[in-house]
């Protein structure tokens, strides 16, 4: 979306927006009717401009005729639009007005109405239907032979009086109350403009807002819906937060060297091309095992929670990630054919990986039973016979032990970690890129689940 | 036992009288799961729980020199030779190395 300036125009008697301002020079140039063509108007000499438009063109271009009014509107076109307004003499009804009744934006269609004989255009979605809609160049109209070109954002507006003909016939007074009510109609227009711009600024900031808001639930998962349980309040912490930034990064950048990995296994190319994608993919593995080490001794808790993955993996977590000794499983046939030695080299991987697995999930017994213990010892009975001093004590025994949280956290990843490399030490390298997809495949299927999950209609 | 002998010295000592030795103290969690990998693997190491033994205190800062590590337990001997903590043994057992120097240090058969 632009983002348009709604800026007051600096010529009150042009109705435009600064930045699509037709210059002077550039409107008085101009003789002829000027249809509204994306080229064209992204010609100079269009004397449309605007500042970062990518889709946008510049608008309408007005330009009367000589002795009449010729107008040709030209939509301003959001994104794709196309529009196109034929050029159109535009005349006045019998006040000299046009009514712009009918001027809706549509999409992909020449829009703006004809009314009479002539019509223009339109304003947004805001159905700035105004029946006496006019530029107040109306008071330039005198000049028979000038030509007025006149911009808007949108779309293109007005008209002009036949100045001609009123100026011999009807008199003074009637101009002068035309031109009043032409006058107040593009104020009214004006004011009508900038309420619209300021809605789509705001929609824009909104977007953005949301946009970011979704990104940070998709890590968190559903943290930041589901409340925080133990937290009393205490919001999310930095490490945290940062390490859920660092990982929607991660995945990102890791799901695009994978779909380089993909493209490259299907179109058979070499490999020695073939292992520059597959050390860049282990390279990148070894990024996230040093940002999730930064981020337990930031915050242990929240990187054992598991709440930075999504709910169904997060199920199947194990001491603070995915187990090793399971991916080693899932990839069991996908790998063939295997050589004898790789056969046993990926059988003693399984094996070990799995011993390595059960020994940490021992050690974390015993520290649950340590705290436990120590959380429940007799000097901190319901009787209230402990002292504050004991109290401390325990605490201070309990703070040692949770401490070694952070340890066997690390352990964990340093296992998945070595046991990721030992793998790819054992592998050719068109068998490490297979089984780089089929684990990918694998956690962007259970991610996708987990989604599905979420979404589900309910009763 | 002298009384002034040298802490690293005992160590050194223990550590040779058995194929797989383990330094540990009694109330860490991280040493039950090595001596539990070990187990694990069929392997029956002789442990030294530090906090039980008189002169365990001065052991256990000769080990937190030797090994630069503050966490000076559990420290795993393997055939006399010093192998690691924890990290150290993990790694050496999933890059295939642990396995044989415990069967050259008579720990494993099979």
């Amino acid at each position: 979306m632009q983002s348009f300036k709604a800026a007051t125009p600096t010529n009150p008697d042009m109705f435009c927006h600064s930045s699509f301002f037709l210059r002077g020079d550039d409107c008085n140039g101009r003789n002829q009717a000027r249809f509204s063509d994306l080229g064209e108007l992204d010609h100079p000499a269009a004397a449309f401009h605007h500042d970062d438009a990518v889709d946008l063109s510049p608008s309408s271009i007005f330009s009367l005729k000589s002795s009449n009014v010729g107008v040709v509107a030209t939509g301003l076109h959001y994104g794709a639009l196309n529009t196109s307004i034929g050029a159109t003499e535009i005349v006045s009804t019998g006040t000299g007005c046009l009514d712009t009744g009918q001027f809706m934006y549509q999409k992909g269609t020449t829009f703006g109405a004809s009314l009479g004989n002539g019509h223009i255009e339109n304003w947004g979605e805001s159905g700035l239907a105004d029946n006496s809609q006019q530029t107040d160049t109306s008071t330039d109209v005198d000049t028979d032979d000038k030509n007025q070109l006149h911009g808007v954002q949108h779309g293109a507006i007005i008209t002009v009086d036949s100045v001609d003909q009123s100026k011999t016939k009807t008199g003074d007074q009637k101009i002068l109350r035309r031109l009043a009510q032409n006058r107040e109609a593009a104020r009214k227009s004006r004011l009508r403009k900038k309420a619209y711009v300021q809605q789509l600024e705001n929609s824009r900031l909104r977007l953005t807002q949301l946009e970011q808001e979704l990104q940070k639930a998709r890590q968190q998962g559903m943290f930041i819906a589901s409340g925080l349980s133990a937290e009393h309040g205490h919001s999310i912490g930095n490490g945290a937060l940062a390490f859920g930034v660092d990982y929607a990064r991660w995945l990102d950048e890791h799901q695009r060297l994978i779909n380089d990995l993909r493209s490259a296994v299907n179109s058979h190319m070499g490999d020695n091309e073939l292992r520059i994608l597959v050390d860049a993919v282990m390279a990148h593995y070894d990024e996230i095992y040093r940002l999730k080490s930064i981020a337990t001794k930031a915050d242990v808790f929240h990187m054992l929670s598991g709440m930075w993955k999504t709910p169904a993996e997060r199920c199947f977590m194990w001491l603070g990630g995915y187990r090793s000794s399971e991916f080693l499983k899932i990839l069991g046939n996908h790998l063939e054919p295997l050589t004898d030695q790789q056969l046993m080299g990926i059988c003693n991987l399984q094996q070990s990986s799995q011993q390595a697995e059960d020994a940490l999930s021992q050690g974390m017994e015993a520290l649950q039973q340590s705290l436990v213990d120590t959380l429940s010892s007799a000097c901190l009975g319901p009787t209230g016979s402990g002292n504050v001093a004991d109290y401390m004590g325990q605490m201070a025994i309990a703070m040692g032990k949770l401490a070694t949280l952070e340890n066997f956290l690390h352990q964990a990843d340093l296992l998945r970690q070595q046991t990721l490399q030992q793998l790819h030490r054992i592998l050719t390298t068109r068998q490490a890129a297979r089984a780089l997809l089929v684990i990918n495949d694998y956690t962007s299927r259970l991610r996708a689940l987990s989604s599905l999950w979420l979404a589900r209609p309910r009763n | 036992m002298p009384m002034g002998s040298d802490p690293m010295e005992r160590v050194v000592k223990l550590a040779s009288e058995s194929a797989i030795v383990i330094f540990s103290v009694s109330s860490c969690c991280m040493c039950h799961a090595v001596k539990r990998l070990f187990c694990g693997m069929g392997v029956n190491p002789t442990v030294y729980e530090l906090d039980q033994d008189p002169r365990g205190k001065d052991m256990e800062r000769a080990l937190m020199r030797l090994l630069g590590n503050p966490q000076a337990v559990p420290v795993v001997f393997i055939g006399g030779k010093l192998i690691g903590s924890m990290d150290r043994v993990m790694a050496s057992h999933i890059n295939g190395t642990l396995v044989p120097l415990l069967k050259e240090a008579g720990a494993l058969w099979l």
